[in-house]
């Protein structure tokens, strides 16, 4: 029960980029993925900036060798894993008990919305191809066969913290020895049905979102995935290359606040980032960088910003939100983070807040504003919190 | 490290919930749908909140809630629940109003309430519980991966009383969809008479089940949860049980009672039956699924069902494959499959 999990692969794709190395370069240059919507038919085109990966699902389709018309969360979630898988490359992996534990929030909903429309005007009408993969599962069930794995598959979804909680759940399955490999992490498209649900709460910026800035005034969705190869200790010994890092801690808390909104001193986020320090072992000294979770949103921001006040204060460790550079990429926004963790601390990189301007009057810190190289960065927390008041920290650590 | 079931409570098409008698008094119903019986909400709920919660958050609430108080316990150590379409009402109304209203004057409520995790989610918000909470959302097993969860706490000692559950609701447009995939029946059944003529198609259900787990032995508790198997497309399915059973040190000797998840469609049923005349062959059997319907957590009911057969030792007549007569099964095992893909495997034991 005590050994270590290892991160031996990663695996990502968003709107700065279609695998590790082009997203690492996008944030290395500040080049933020936000744009006008061009793959969803939708009212809110031109009106509302988006992060979208800039391909198109005859293109994922041909990268993840799968049928263009699946979901498009399938085909990224299947472009991500499959870059974790390879760049693992575990030896005698088919003698391994080897799961996949992937996360979203809409299943097939890009299909789903599209036969929709016609089943609505008749219910004998739509392509039930369309439909057919709406379930959160059918994603899962798609790529891990795609991926030829077997032994262990399920789906998490809990709103913006899903794939932080299937990383979580993976290296537990490792630790109770269920299995030795587990791909872990999430993916989510850009649907209608989110865009419309997030402007409903009034909370999508205009304008390219500002974490953690005094003038922030909401997020931008974003899509992509994002995945982890987790390890066992002796999976890891027989590795070409040496593990990126450890996971070494993490934390899942409820905020019990409200459906949507957070509780004003970030009471889950608090417990989430405390549970994850405990778990480790560490002190709030120790972390180096909190990648935040840092939508844009008044509430969110500055729910997470008094959390860290009362649990770090006075000696904050570096701070930012990479969803300036993504969105929030909802049931992705865990995994893709989880990679970006990963990357600093391989790269030694502490990764810009984009566009931070002002200090939040809450708090007495501000997020990263330049980039930061050559930086030993030893651990890295994690940060990712949804609706439902579902919290989830996640901490890694250099080996 | 053994995990015990303290409670259970369960919303079902029948007379399940907070019933004294054990399914002796059995809803009839034909048709290729069975409805969820709707508790008195007042009880668990808020009545200001009742109006604007889905039946999937209703059922959900009640069970949990029932489920705790039977257990006499105020907070669990975690939430977790396991539901394949979620909060679909709450889905399908948000879509409709984006086609009808094109995008514009939308109210949120539905859309913050399609959440898979809301279940869990408002659970938690009732009880002010800050625990661990997590939701599963994998097809027909999404109830046993978050009971995996939960065995996995237990056995972590991260936790203790663990409310765990499954649930689903089936809407109007989720039923018509499975109808035109084929996976109901062509004509109205009565689902006393599900298995007497074995065609295409099933009837669809829905409920929600939940259950106290604990690493705690009483008195009290209802069963002992002795294993559980999650299978994605095994080889050998009888392969899988024989090596299930092993790793608990049992044979297929030693179980008294096989509830297999048959639900009158002939391809679904197939499997079943191949195993019944062969590796299950003389054992005595019961099915489940002519009282809550098919649904993809429906394997929650089978354990609610399961953990009281074990602890009041009486095999409830309308649940028994054939005539068998009366004993007090003390080894149960729950077999399950979903569409031939997904197979799970649960062993309930008296304690």
């Amino acid at each position: 029960m005590s050994s270590s999990v290892y991160i031996a692969g990663v695996g990502v794709i968003s709107a700065i980029g279609n695998n590790v190395a082009e997203n690492l370069a996008s944030l290395k240059s500040e080049h933020a993925g936000m744009s006008d919507i061009t793959m969803i038919d939708t009212i809110y085109r031109t009106q509302l900036p988006v992060a979208e990966v800039k391909l198109s699902n005859d293109e994922l389709a041909a990268l993840a060798d799968l049928p263009a018309n699946i979901s498009r969360t399938t085909l990224l979630s299947a472009v991500a894993a499959k870059e974790a898988l390879d760049d693992a490359n575990i030896p005698d992996l088919n003698n391994l008990r080897t799961g996949f534990v992937s996360a979203n929030s809409v299943g097939g909903m890009d299909k789903s919305e599209d036969f929709f429309v016609k089943f609505l005007a008749d219910n004998s009408k739509g392509k039930l191809r369309d439909i057919f993969d709406h379930e959160c599962g059918s994603m899962t069930e798609l790529v891990a066969d795609k991926l030829g794995i077997s032994d262990f598959i399920t789906t998490v979804s809990t709103a913006c913290s899903s794939s932080a909680n299937a990383i979580f759940y993976g290296a537990r399955l490792i630790k109770n020895d269920v299995l030795d490999v587990v791909i872990a992490g999430g993916t989510d498209s850009l649907t209608k049905f989110t865009l419309n649900g997030f402007n409903t709460l009034m909370i999508l910026d205009k304008e390219f979102c500002k974490p953690f800035d005094e003038n922030r005034e909401g997020l931008n969705l974003g899509e992509g995935a994002g995945y982890l190869v987790l390890v066992s200790e002796k999976v890891a010994q027989t590795l070409a290359k040496q593990p990126y890092c450890k996971l070494s801690g993490y934390n899942n808390s409820n905020d019990a606040y409200h459906q949507t909104a957070s509780s004003p001193d970030g009471t889950g986020s608090y417990l989430a980032m405390q549970g994850a320090l405990k778990k480790s072992g560490l002190k709030t000294t120790d972390i180096d960088y909190i990648n935040l979770h840092g939508t844009g949103t008044p509430n969110n921001d500055s729910a997470e910003g008094t959390a860290i006040k009362r649990l770090f204060g006075p000696d904050y460790p570096l701070m930012s939100s990479t969803k300036s550079y993504t969105g929030h990429t909802l049931g992705a926004s865990g995994g893709i983070e989880a990679v970006f963790s990963v990357l600093a601390i391989q790269n030694k990189l502490i990764y810009p807040n984009l566009r931070f301007e002002t200090r939040m009057d809450e708090t007495p810190f501000e997020p990263v504003k330049e980039l930061m190289t050559k930086q030993d960065i030893k651990h890295v927390m994690s940060n990712s919190f949804g609706f439902g008041g579902n919290c989830t920290s996640l901490i890694f650590s250099a080996i | 490290m053994k995990v015990y079931i303290r409670s259970s409570a369960c919303v079902s098409p029948q007379n399940t919930f907070n019933s004294v008698d054990f399914l002796t008094d059995i809803v009839e119903s034909t048709g290729t749908r069975l409805k969820a019986i709707e508790p008195d909400y007042k009880e668990f709920i808020d009545p200001k909140q009742i109006r604007r919660m889905s039946h999937v958050i209703k059922m959900g609430i009640a069970a949990a809630k029932s489920c705790l108080t039977q257990a006499d316990v105020d907070m669990p150590g975690a939430v977790i629940t396991g539901t394949a379409l979620g909060c679909i009402a709450d889905t399908v109304t948000f879509l409709t109003r984006i086609v009808e209203q094109e995008e514009e004057m939308l109210p949120p409520t539905a859309f913050i309430q399609s959440t898979h995790n809301t279940v869990a989610a408002q659970i938690a918000l009732m009880l002010k519980c800050h625990n661990y909470n997590n939701t599963f959302v994998h097809k027909g097993i999404s109830f046993e991966s978050a009971l995996f969860d939960a065995i996995m706490l237990l056995n972590e000692q991260e936790a203790d009383n663990i409310l765990v559950g499954g649930v689903e609701e089936m809407v109007d447009a989720s039923f018509t969809v499975l109808s035109r995939l084929g996976l109901y029946k062509r004509w109205p059944v009565s689902n006393l008479s599900l298995y007497d003529t074995p065609t295409n198609g099933t009837i669809g259900g829905e409920g929600a089940a939940f259950f106290l787990a604990t690493s705690e032995e009483s008195p009290d508790n209802l069963a002992q949860l002795t294993g559980l198997k999650l299978l994605y497309k095994p080889k050998s399915i009888e392969e899988s049980i024989a090596e299930f059973l092993k790793s608990h040190e049992l044979s297929i000797e030693d179980i008294d009672l096989i509830i297999t998840g048959k639900n009158g469609d002939t391809k679904n049923d197939e499997i079943y039956k191949n195993l019944n005349d062969s590796f299950f062959k003389n054992k005595s059997f019961a099915n489940y699924k002519h009282l809550c319907g098919e649904y993809a957590t429906s394997s929650s009911f089978a354990l609610w069902l399961a953990s009281n057969i074990v602890k009041g030792g009486v095999v409830p007549e309308t649940v028994k494959e054939g005539n068998f007569g009366a004993f007090s099964p003390k080894k149960v095992l729950i077999y399950n499959h979903y569409q031939g893909k997904y197979h799970s495997l649960m062993l309930i034991s008296a304690t």
